[in-house]
């Protein structure tokens, strides 16, 4: 019998179920990824975001919390023009953190 | 050579307040200011968080404390050499004056964050982007200004920034924000009040209210996320770009008048005397011996600190600081 409704999957962000190796293995290279305070200066500087949904601060902040395969479709829109890297107040190195998150996610446009 | 009980280099609110306390102790203290007035910061401040008090009436009662026989002051001075001598401090100012005190405070205060060195912003290349130390003059009256429809507050200018070197918070420019939104919103009811943040710090008395009140009296908006860049249009207005981080999507808006909240920095006199005496900390602060214990005593026996010369500090602070700091010299001359 069908009674037309199924079960939506949940929106919670789990972070009991967090890779934390996987976090630990990229933290080592790009240490600086660590200290982002998601002011957006990258993401409001970045060209790609104009018209695209695409977002650094997101990127970096999907990752922390684990949610790698939405990260993984993000992480494919950016150019790496590298703006967002010269206007962080915080030094992120925002270009190498891309870049690396794609080597550790194995994204399509893996470098 | 002439002899004090103390020498206080700095005449602004920490200084005048030491000075102020240490007279009434009956100890003879001279006061060395090398501007013409003294004040420091309080003079290019009109009105004061959060709750609108006059610098003007505090600077006149500060004053009134010191005109007493204790106290002397020199203006227009600054210092050549300080050098210890058998537990003594010598001074030579620049108009080759001797004098020497067992007790030294130094109050020399902070220095305004330049927001030239954000060539992002604009200052100094567009002439609708001020710093809160010029809006501060047209709310006063003292400059001018034709009535902006759209007013936008950038803050963190120059603090929590490793471009221009400086990692801290400089503490007093949030709630200075909200204060300024609010007399702008006073002097011209009719106009748009932004706010562009990263994080809205209101640690003190009665600051968090005074943001509520902005948001709903005088319907400021409050936006989060740190401003890009300030570009010029075509009709002679700039235009500011962010990322709304809260709706993650970038944001935009032109506005008449752009304000940016310059924070604080050692002073040129603090970083010159950090430097002779070694007693430079963080970011060319002095470093004091402890900051919970001895935060007015610096490594060096007879030398002492007090307010923004220390650290970034509100005024309120700053006269505690500075009582505090008398207290202090006051035991170790007895
Ligand atoms: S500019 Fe730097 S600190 Fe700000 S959100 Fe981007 S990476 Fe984080
Ligand atoms: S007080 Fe506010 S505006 Fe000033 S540096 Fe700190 S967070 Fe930024």
């Amino acid at each position: 019998m069908k009674f037309g409704f199924s079960l939506n999957t949940s929106r919670t962000i789990d972070l009991d179920k967090l890779d934390k190796k996987k976090q630990e293995s990229f933290t080592d290279d790009i240490p600086t990824f660590k200290r982002c305070f998601a002011c957006g200066g990258c993401a409001a500087t970045c060209s790609a975001q104009q018209h695209t949904d695409f977002n650094v601060l997101k990127c970096n902040l999907l990752f922390r919390r684990g949610e790698f395969e939405t990260l993984e479709k993000e992480l494919e829109k950016c150019m790496l023009c590298g703006k967002c890297t010269l206007v962080c107040p915080r030094n992120v190195n925002t270009r190498a953190m891309i870049i690396k998150m794609r080597r550790t996610l194995n994204t399509k446009t893996n470098l | 050579m002439q002899h004090f009980d103390t020498i206080i280099i700095g005449g602004g609110p920490a200084g005048l307040e030491a000075a102020a306390r240490l007279s009434k102790f009956d100890k003879h203290v001279l006061i060395i200011e090398k501007d013409p007035a003294l004040g420091g910061k309080l003079l290019l401040w009109d009105k004061l968080f959060p709750d609108f008090a006059s610098s003007e009436e505090l600077l006149h009662q500060l004053i009134e404390n010191i005109k007493n026989d204790n106290v002397k002051v020199s203006l227009n001075t600054g210092i050549k050499e300080i050098e210890n001598e058998g537990g003594l401090w010598n001074i030579i100012d620049n108009h080759n004056n001797k004098y020497s005190a067992k007790a030294l405070l130094l109050a020399t205060g902070f220095d305004v964050f330049d927001a030239s060195r954000k060539e992002e912003y604009g200052y100094r290349i567009y002439p609708n982007v001020i710093t809160s130390v010029d809006l501060e003059k047209i709310l006063s009256g003292e400059v001018s200004h034709a009535e902006p429809k759209k007013v936008v507050f950038i803050q963190c200018v120059g603090s929590r920034d490793e471009k221009v070197g400086n990692h801290f918070c400089s503490k007093n420019c949030c709630i200075c924000a909200v204060k300024q939104a609010i007399e702008v919103k006073e002097m011209y009811p009719n106009s748009e009040v932004y706010c562009f943040y990263m994080d809205l710090r209101m640690f003190g008395e009665s600051y968090e209210e005074l943001y509520r009140k902005a948001q709903q009296d005088y319907g400021i908006t409050f936006i989060r996320g740190r401003v890009s860049e300030v570009s010029p249009t075509y009709h002679g207005q700039v235009q500011i770009k962010a990322e709304d981080t809260l709706l993650s999507r970038p944001i935009r808006l032109t506005a008449d008048l752009v304000v940016l909240m310059v924070g604080m920095e050692a002073s040129e006199g603090t970083v010159e005397i950090g430097k002779k005496l070694q007693i430079g900390g963080n970011y060319d602060y002095f470093k004091s011996k402890n900051q919970h214990l001895a935060d007015n005593l610096t490594y060096l026996d007879g030398i002492f600190v007090a307010g923004t010369s220390k650290r970034q500090m509100s005024i309120p602070e700053t006269m505690k600081d500075a009582a505090a700091a008398a207290l202090e010299i006051n035991n170790y001359l007895n």
